[in-house]
C-alpha cells in the first residue's frame, strides 16, 4: 500500500514537474551540465563572476549575494520546510541588517513539493535562471540525492540544513556539504546522555526489521549500546503493517531491562509506546530520530511522557549565537525548532565562508571559505564542518515530558 | 507467561471475528471476498468519525459503525458479486471484482481521512487495568473479548435456529434446490453478506479500539491473517474458524516469546501447511463446508 501511494504521488508529482519544465528552464536546463566538467570549478559561463554583478533577472544589486533555498513547502514535509523558511528569513535579515558582511544577502525561496522531480526542476532555475552562487536545502534527504548531483555538476556549493541520511548526501561530491547532524551521530549522542541520566546497564531492543530506515537506526543502536557496555536483555522486531505489540513487549519487559530501545517510524512509534505504558511499563524508553515528529506525540498521548530521543539542536543552549536565535525568533512570533534552528545557522555558516573567502561571494569563493570554516557560534554549538563536509557538533537529548519535548541537561 | 496467555487470547478473538464473517460468505457463496478487510477498515474509520468528529458516545457509535459495516456488505453484493452470478467462471471473477473493490474502499479512505494513522481521542477508550496473577488485563481487553465471543455465539445460533439461518444453509447446501423450494436466493445471499460485513466491520471497530491506530491499509495485514484461519479452520466452517483464530493468535505469541519476533509469520504459516498436509480440508474442513 505505501509503495502505491508513493509512486501515485511520484508519478503526480512527475506529471505537474513535466508541466512547467519546458516554460522555465528546458533549454538552459540541458546545456549547463555539459558545459560545466564537475572538476571545472568554475560555474557555468556568464553565471561566475562575483554573483549578482551580472544582474541576471532579479536586478541584484552590485555587491549582492544571492541565494537559493529549495524547501518543501507543500507535499509531506511542509510542517518542516514552514520551519525552515522562517529561521532564513531571520538570519538574512539580520546580517543584512547588523552589516558585518561587506555583502548583502538576498535570498530566494522556492518550493520542491517533498518530491525529487520538484527539487530537481527548482536547483535548476537556481542554476541557470537566477544564477544563485549557493544553494540551501534540500528538506528531504531522498529529494536531495536527485538534485544535489545538478548543482555538483554545475560547480555550485549546496549546504543542506536538514538531511539526515548517513550516506548519499555528501557523498555526492566536493560541493555538497551540510549542518545537519546524521542518525550515525545524533544516536550515539543521546544514548551517551541517557546512560548518564539513567545509570543504564541493561537495555530491551526492539525495531523494524523491514525498513530500511529503522534497521539503520537499529544498527547505529546496537553498535552504541556495545560501546557503552548496556547489556541487551532481548531483541525484538516487527514490521511496518504490525499495529499490535503487546507480544514483544511482554517478551521485552520479561527480561526486566533498564530501558527499551526503539527504532520505528512515528506511526509504529506511538503505538509501541502505548502499548508499552498499557502492559505497565514506567521505566524510560529511548528512541530513534523516528520519534522526533509531532505526530508521535500526538499520537502518544499521556503514553509519550518519559520517552527520550536524540536531537540536533538544544532549545536551552547557553552560547551567544542561540540566545540571539531565540531572542529573534521570539521578537518575529515564531516558534523555534530544529529545523528552524538548522536553516538559520545555514545562513550565517554561508556568510563565514564568505568572510573567510575576503567577503567575496561568487560560486567558487563560498566552496573554498566553507571548507575553513571553524569553531563557528551558531545555535547548534560550536560549528565546524568534518573533512567529509559532513557536520560536527555536540548532538543533545531530550525527553517528553507534559507533553512536550525538553532537553535533558 | 500469563501476560502473554492474555496477549494472545485477545489477539485471537479478533483474529477469529474477523474470519468468522469471512468464512459465512465462502460457505454460502464459495466465493472469496477479498474486500472484507477493506470493510473492515471504513468501519474502524466511521466509528472513529463518529466518536471524534460527531462527539457521540462509544457505545452509541459502535453499533452504527457495525451496521455501516454491514450495508458495505449489500453494496459489495450487488455491485462485485450478482452481476456476476450465474456466469462461467464466476467465481474468479468475484474474486477479481472483490479486490477491485477493495482498492476503492482503501482509496476513498485515503481521500477522507488520508494516510496518516489516526486514533481514537484521548480519555474515549476507559484504561482500568486488573491484575490477573501477575498479568495485565484492560477492561476494554475484556470487553472485546466478551463482545467478539457473544457475536460469534449469536451468529451460530442465527445460523442453527433462525429461519434465516435455515435459508442461508440451504442455499449454502445448493442454490438451486433452494430455489425450487421457494427460496428466495438472491435475498438469502444479501442476507449472508449483511452478516458477513458486519462481523467484519465489528472486527474493525474492536481492532480500532484495541489497538488504536487505523490507517488506510490497516486492513492489509489482517487480511492474509484471516486467509490462513479459514483455511486452517476449514472453508466455510464457523467453528473451524473460531477454533483457528483463537489458535492463529496464541501460536503468534508464544513463537514471539519463545523463538523471537523474526520467526513469527514462519513458524504460523509452517503450522498451517503442516495442518494441510495432514488434514487437507483444514480443522473442520469436510463435515462443515456443508453446514455453514
Amino acid at each position: 500500500m505505501r509503495t502505491a501511494r508513493l509512486s501515485f504521488s511520484l508519478l503526480l508529482a512527475f506529471g505537474l514537474g513535466c508541466k512547467d519544465k519546458p516554460a522555465t528552464d528546458a533549454p538552459a536546463g540541458s546545456s549547463a551540465p555539459s558545459a560545466n566538467p564537475p572538476a571545472g570549478g568554475g560555474g557555468p559561463s556568464g553565471g561566475t563572476g562575483p554573483a549578482g554583478s551580472a544582474g541576471s533577472e532579479g536586478g541584484a544589486a552590485e555587491g549582492t549575494v544571492r541565494i537559493g533555498a529549495a524547501l518543501s513547502l507543500t507535499g509531506p514535509a511542509a510542517s518542516y520546510g514552514a520551519q525552515q523558511k522562517q529561521g532564513i528569513d531571520a538570519a538574512v535579515d539580520e546580517i543584512n541588517k547588523a552589516g558585518t558582511l561587506p555583502l548583502k544577502l538576498e535570498v530566494v525561496i522556492e518550493d520542491d513539493g517533498s518530491t525529487k522531480e520538484g527539487g530537481i526542476n527548482v536547483f535548476q532555475r537556481f542554476i541557470n535562471r537566477d544564477k544563485v552562487s549557493a544553494i540551501i536545502g534540500p528538506t528531504l534527504s531522498t529529494t536531495a540525492t536527485a538534485a544535489d548531483p545538478i548543482a555538483q555538476q554545475a560547480g555550485v556549493p549546496v549546504l543542506a540544513v536538514s538531511n539526515t541520511s548517513p550516506k548519499g548526501i555528501t557523498d555526492i561530491g566536493n560541493f555538497i556539504w551540510r549542518d545537519s547532524l546524521t542518525e550515525a551521530q545524533v544516536i550515539p549522542g543521546a544514548f551517551k546522555t541517557a546512560k548518564q541520566k539513567l545509570s543504564l546497564k541493561t537495555a530491551g531492543v526492539l525495531y523494524g526489521n523491514d525498513d530500511v530506515f529503522t534497521k539503520s537506526g537499529y544498527d547505529v543502536m546496537q553498535r552504541t549500546l556495545q560501546d557503552l557496555d548496556v547489556q541487551v536483555t532481548g531483541t525484538q522486531t516487527f514490521a511496518k503493517p504490525d499495529r499490535d505489540f503487546h507480544a514483544q513487549l511482554t517478551a521485552l519487559i520479561a527480561g526486566k531491562p533498564g530501558v527499551i530501545v526503539v527504532s520505528a517510524l512515528a506511526d509504529n512509534a506511538a503505538a509501541i509506546v502505548s502499548q508499552a505504558r498499557q502492559l505497565g511499563w514506567t521505566g524510560p524508553i529511548l528512541g530513534g530520530n523516528g520519534f522526533n515528529s509531532p505526530a508521535f506525540i500526538k499520537n502518544a498521548g499521556p503514553a509519550a511522557d518519559g520517552v527520550l530521543v536524540g536531537t540536533s539542536w538544544n532549545s536551552l543552549g547557553q552560547n551567544p549565537a542561540n540566545q540571539k536565535f531565540l531572542a529573534t525568533m521570539k521578537a518575529r512570533g515564531a516558534n523555534p525548532d530544529q529545523f528552524s534552528a538548522q536553516a538559520y545557522s545555514g545562513v550565517y555558516i554561508l556568510a563565514e565562508a564568505m568572510r573567510k573567502a575576503g567577503g567575496k561571494g561568487a560560486r567558487e569563493d563560498i566552496e573554498k571559505g566553507l571548507a575553513e570554516v571553524k569553531n563557528l557560534d551558531t545555535p547548534l554549538g560550536r560549528f565546524s564542518f568534518t573533512p567529509s563536509r559532513d557536520a560536527q557538533h555536540d548532538p543533545s537529548a531530550q525527553q517528553v515530558h507534559e507533553g512536550k519535548f525538553q532537553i535533558l541537561q | 507467561m500469563g501476560q502473554q496467555l492474555v496477549n494472545g487470547v485477545f489477539l485471537g478473538s479478533i483474529y477469529a471475528l474477523f474470519a468468522v464473517g469471512y468464512t459465512l460468505v465462502f460457505g454460502v457463496l464459495d466465493i472469496l471476498n477479498l474486500a472484507h478487510q477493506a470493510v473492515f477498515m471504513l468501519s474502524a474509520f466511521v466509528a472513529l468519525a463518529l466518536v471524534g468528529e460527531a462527539h457521540l458516545p462509544l457505545l452509541a457509535a459502535m453499533p452504527i459503525a457495525i451496521l455501516f459495516g454491514g450495508v458495505l456488505g449489500l453494496v459489495l453484493e450487488r455491485i462485485a458479486f450478482r452481476p456476476l452470478r450465474g456466469r462461467a467462471g464466476s467465481n474468479i471473477s468475484g474474486l477479481i471484482s472483490s479486490l477491485a473493490m477493495a482498492t476503492i474502499f482503501e482509496a476513498i479512505a485515503l481521500q477522507l481521512f488520508g494516510p496518516d494513522t489516526s486514533r481514537f481521542p484521548f480519555g474515549v477508550i476507559p484504561e482500568h487495568t486488573l491484575r490477573i496473577g501477575g498479568a495485565s488485563v484492560s477492561a476494554l481487553q475484556l470487553s472485546i473479548v466478551a463482545a467478539a465471543v457473544f457475536l460469534m455465539a449469536a451468529l451460530t445460533l442465527l445460523l442453527s435456529r433462525t429461519r434465516l439461518g435455515r435459508q442461508i444453509r440451504a442455499v449454502a447446501e445448493n442454490p438451486k434446490a433452494a430455489r425450487v423450494l421457494g427460496v428466495n436466493v438472491d435475498r438469502v445471499i444479501a442476507a449472508a453478506f449483511f452478516l458477513s460485513s458486519a462481523l467484519g466491520g465489528a472486527a474493525g471497530v474492536l481492532f480500532g479500539l484495541a489497538f488504536n491506530s487505523i490507517s488506510p491499509d490497516v486492513g492489509r495485514s489482517i487480511e492474509l491473517k484471516g486467509l490462513a484461519v479459514i483455511i486452517l479452520g476449514g472453508m466455510g466452517s464457523i467453528a473451524g474458524a473460531v477454533i483457528a483464530g483463537f489458535a492463529l493468535g496464541l501460536i503468534e505469541v508464544f513463537v514471539v516469546s519463545e523463538i523471537g519476533s523474526s520467526y513469527r509469520d514462519a513458524v504460523s504459516f509452517a503450522v498451517l501447511f503442516l495442518v494441510l498436509l495432514v488434514r487437507p480440508l483444514g480443522l473442520f474442513g469436510r463435515a462443515a463446508a456443508r453446514e455453514a
